[in-house]
């Protein structure tokens, strides 16, 4: 069974200016041990076609116009709050782009952790480890005990002493770190990664990819990569999907689309990019290709 | 942490020191004769001479600054020339009566007032929300002496509900002073009739002080509630599955709270200060009523005695919130 | 494949700053919360401008009585009814509306001015100047303000000016403050720094360059100040201090309507609203200007 399979999403946002349309009909399809790639500007839509397969978006200016999102068979769309609630963070993980504003300032890490840990567990206890018949106080040193696994997994160092840090106390790699370990604590099916590494330098970003490979090849998971970023792209994604302006341009195996890229668009993002042997005055933007000519 | 209070306990002194000579430079400047006063009309100058010496009035006024510094320390804080009692016995005796009085207003203020905002920056736009913040607009509006009067009108008056005036009947013994707060005296005696009928008493008046406080607070913690809920982390506690209740109460309490608590620290002066207005509706025999007669009679010893009490105990009000905001913000944690 | 199209540069129909000003009052005007608060101050002003030309009963306001007619509930002939001694309610609140606006606005207008004065010089001189006001000011600060307020009022003796001086020495604090924060703000910033380096006296550089720039904050404080201005003065009325009769004045006129509770309750209701009208109304403006003025306050 296919892990996730978007078909014709359409999505429009309701504004003080009326209702525009956002997705012009996504189709996609994850399966395990996948790591697709989702580019494209910003305002293309990538953000809030993440946003979707969880539900994070409020549906009072958002409306779905069509479409599914089906997840390990289930239509997301047609779920319950409820529904949905059990499975974030159990079965669907999701980090964001900004590690210093997504971690509550206030607490410490292992409190956050814990919840999301005690919360996945409550749904499925063998994700802690434990049997379902397990008392609060075992629940609650299981979370702790798994928090701190997963921190180590992750590459935090001393993560039994550093689980009661807090966030400010963590650098910025760390800390996006920290919430990689928070998404995957819940042992989810499918990762979500939003721009994880946008807000990361350089060597930072290389550490943190190969930490979302290396969770790839553990656990089969699948990877939903949204980035504006072609080289993050070219280095760990299995899969790409171009996305312009709420539709999917191009879509399938990261060698064709980035080394045989058949639409225009798709060529012209690659042009774009600076390479060692640009010269100057030949940066290419995307300014002088019409928009009509994908509409 | 233990440093950081210490250090501030102790530099509470200077500002005590300097406080008392301000209000006794600014006593001796104001026009008005408290002996004279005292003494009365009919008063022959030598009485008043007398009387003048008695309270140390006639000694030159850097002297009469020192004896009353040295004073202070020993727990002499002069004495009252209207009730011609130490200042200090008048204070202790009128001082359990208003915290009780602030007190009690705190708590209704804060137990309501910050669960309103919570749920009223959640259910934005709602009915609750409408109807809560006008009265809270209201609420701020509506003096607290008036609204004590209304109150007595509508809940004791006419509705006979409460009593009208008093910390305790007449005729009745109130509960025997551990605290001099009647409520906690008489739960620590076990008498729950003296806690109802304290209560009772209680419960008009701390509401007329309360509601000031309470639409404000509400009003702060909205505020920030609706700025904390658009965070970031906010959302990734969302998309990770945390539920809307353990999201609401336990995080973004915590961080909403921090501009509560300036406000609740600013409301503890301004309770402390206006209780008069209350007191004299209620006839509730608290500091504020001593005061003001202190003042009317041009009684300064008294009024400088209670400024300070007020003083100290906001003083002492801000070093806790600045304590508490470490607790409730881990990055300005003074370690 | 590119479109050219010629670009023109829209003329104004207002100046810049005109342009601020509309659009303030626009966002203004989307809050109508506020505009009431505006329409029911600005019915206040006028009415206690109009007072003494307008009042029903003028010999009561001078201290004509009419024992007759006292204690007579609302009616046609005295909308809020008649007191101990016969007097209209309505025009005692009417005449007292003059005294409560009047202070209000006084205690402000003076706790800016003093306020000002000191937080500028303070924050401009800096050193041993501003340690010396701020500890001052810090000091005033912790005295409860209705004490002092008393106090000083009840020393100074009765009338409306005493009662005004006494208040605004509570007052001005805040504001110096608050003066003080922006000008150390706004001191460093480039445009002070050439205005000194091209010789300007810090007279100079402080009224012309620095005040006009922190004018925002100052007035959201005062509009949001005169409410509680009007409830401070009507606060000292109700201990007894400040005003003496026949002046009416609100806050006298509620405490000496405390004795002939409940029975004749109209005497005590009718100043009473009259405080939380005029206070209610002021909040809802100062709300309404605080929230175009101050950037940080949109909700």
């Amino acid at each position: 069974m296919t892990l996730l399979k978007i078909s014709n999403l359409q999505l429009s946002m309701r504004s003080y200016e009326g209702e525009t349309q956002i997705l012009h009909g996504i189709d996609l399809a994850i399966e395990r041990g996948e790591i697709w790639g989702m580019v494209g500007e910003t305002g293309s839509g990538k953000s809030l076609t993440g946003l979707s397969i969880s539900r994070l978006i409020p549906t009072p200016p958002g409306r779905y116009l069509a479409g599914s999102i089906e997840f390990q068979g289930k239509d997301l769309l047609k779920a319950s709050e409820q529904e949905m609630r059990t499975l974030r963070g159990r079965h669907l993980g999701m980090i964001f782009q900004d590690p210093t504003t997504n971690l509550n300032p206030v607490f410490r890490i292992g409190t956050q952790l814990i919840d999301v840990a005690l919360h996945a567990g409550h749904a499925d206890p063998s994700v802690l480890g434990l049997s379902p018949g397990a008392s609060r106080r075992e629940f609650k040193r299981a979370a702790r005990q798994t928090a701190i696994d997963m921190l180590a997994k992750v590459g935090i160092p001393e993560a039994a002493k550093r689980i009661d840090d807090y966030p400010h106390q963590f650098s910025g790699g760390m800390r996006q770190r920290v919430l990689i370990a928070m998404a995957m604590i819940g042992k989810p099916d499918l990762l979500i990664a939003d721009e994880p590494t946008t807000a990361l330098d350089v060597s930072v970003q290389a550490q943190v990819l190969r930490l979302i490979h290396d969770l790839v090849a553990e656990r089969n998971i699948g990877v939903l990569l949204i980035t504006h970023n072609l080289g993050v792209v070219a280095q760990i994604c299995t899969h790409v999907a171009v996305m312009y302006r709420g539709r999917i341009l191009e879509a399938g195996r990261v060698d064709d689309v980035l080394k045989r890229p058949s639409h225009t668009y798709t060529r012209a993002l690659l042009d774009s990019v600076p390479t060692a042997h640009t010269k100057r005055g030949e940066l290419r933007g995307l300014s002088d290709l019409s928009p009509e000519a994908f509409a | 942490m233990l440093l950081f209070i210490l250090r501030r306990l102790i530099l509470i002194v200077p500002i005590l020191i300097g406080l008392t000579l301000l209000l006794f430079v600014v006593a001796r400047l104001l026009p008005g004769d408290p002996v004279g006063l005292a003494a009365g009309p009919n008063a022959s100058a030598e009485t008043i001479a007398q009387l003048r010496q008695e309270f140390g009035f006639d000694q030159p006024l850097p002297i009469q600054y020192w004896t009353y510094l040295t004073g202070l320390l020993q727990g002499d804080w002069g004495t009252s020339v209207f009730t011609r009692r130490p200042v200090f016995e008048d204070i202790l005796t009128f001082l359990p009566a208003t915290l009780e009085l602030v007190f009690a207003a705190l708590l209704i203020a804060i137990v309501v007032g910050i669960p309103l905002g919570l749920l009223t920056a959640v259910y934005r736009n709602g009915v609750l929300d409408y109807v809560t913040r006008t009265l809270a607009l209201g609420g701020i509006a509506m003096p607290r002496f008036f609204l004590g009067l209304l109150l007595q009108l509508a809940f004791a008056a006419w509705l006979g509900w409460l009593p009208l005036s008093g910390r305790y009947p007449f005729i009745e013994i109130p509960p025997e002073t551990v605290t001099g707060f009647y409520t906690i005296d008489s739960l620590i005696a076990g008498d729950f009739y003296a806690f109802r009928v304290a209560l009772a008493h209680l419960a008009l008046p701390a509401f007329a002080m309360a509601l000031s406080p309470l639409a404000t607070i509400m009003r702060m913690m909205r505020a920030s509630t609706i700025e904390v809920l658009q965070q970031d982390y906010v959302m990734t506690e969302r998309a990770l599955g945390l539920s809307n209740r353990l999201i609401l109460f336990k995080y973004v309490l915590k961080n909403a709270m921090t501009s509560t608590l300036t406000v609740i620290g600013l409301y503890v002066s301004w309770l402390l200060g206006g209780t008069v207005l209350v007191e004299t509706v209620f006839d509730w025999p608290g500091l504020g009523l001593y005061a003001t007669q202190a003042i009317l009679t041009q009684d300064f010893m008294p009024v400088i005695g209670v400024t300070l009490v007020i003083a100290i105990i906001y003083l002492i009000t801000m070093l806790v919130v600045d304590v508490l905001y470490g607790v409730f913000n881990p990055k300005v944690r003074y370690e | 494949m590119t479109v050219q199209h010629p670009i023109t540069i829209p003329t104004r129909s207002q100046s810049a700053r005109m342009e601020n000003w509309s659009r303030a009052f626009y966002r203004f005007r989307q809050s109508w919360l506020s505009v009431i608060g505006l329409a029911i101050v600005l019915v206040l002003i006028v009415l206690a401008i109009l007072a003494p030309y307008i009042v029903p009963y003028p010999e009561h306001v001078e201290g004509a009585t009419n024992t007759a007619a006292r204690f007579l509930p609302p009616s046609a002939e005295a909308w809020f009814g008649t007191n101990e001694l016969g007097q209209d309610i309505f025009s005692l609140v009417l005449v007292g509306s003059q005294v409560s606006l009047f202070s209000g606005l006084a205690v402000v207008f003076i706790a800016i001015v003093v306020g000002t004065t000191v937080g500028a010089i303070a924050g401009y001189f800096g050193g041993w100047i501003d340690e010396v006001l701020m500890r001052l000011t810090d000091l005033l600060l912790t005295i409860p303000s209705l004490i002092l307020a008393m106090t000083v009022a009840a020393a100074l003796g009765t009338g409306v000016f005493n009662m005004i001086v006494a208040i605004s020495i509570t007052w001005w604090p805040a504001y110096a403050r608050l003066v003080r924060g922006e000008v150390i703000g706004k001191k460093e910033e480039q445009f002070v720094v050439a205005a000194r380096a091209l010789g300007a006296g810090w007279l100079r550089i402080l009224c012309r360059h620095i005040l006009p720039n922190i004018v925002s904050p100052i007035v959201v404080k005062a509009s949001l100040d005169m409410g509680f201005a009007i409830l401070t003065v009507a606060s000292l009325g109700f201990v007894g201090i400040g005003v003496k009769p026949p002046t009416p004045e609100w806050g006298t006129l509620l405490s000496g309507a405390r004795s002939y509770m409940p029975d004749y309750w109209w005497t005590a209701v009718a100043p009473g609203m009259a405080i939380f009208l005029a206070v209610f109304a002021f909040n809802l403006l100062g709300d309404g200007l605080r929230d175009i003025l101050d950037p940080k306050a949109r909700r």
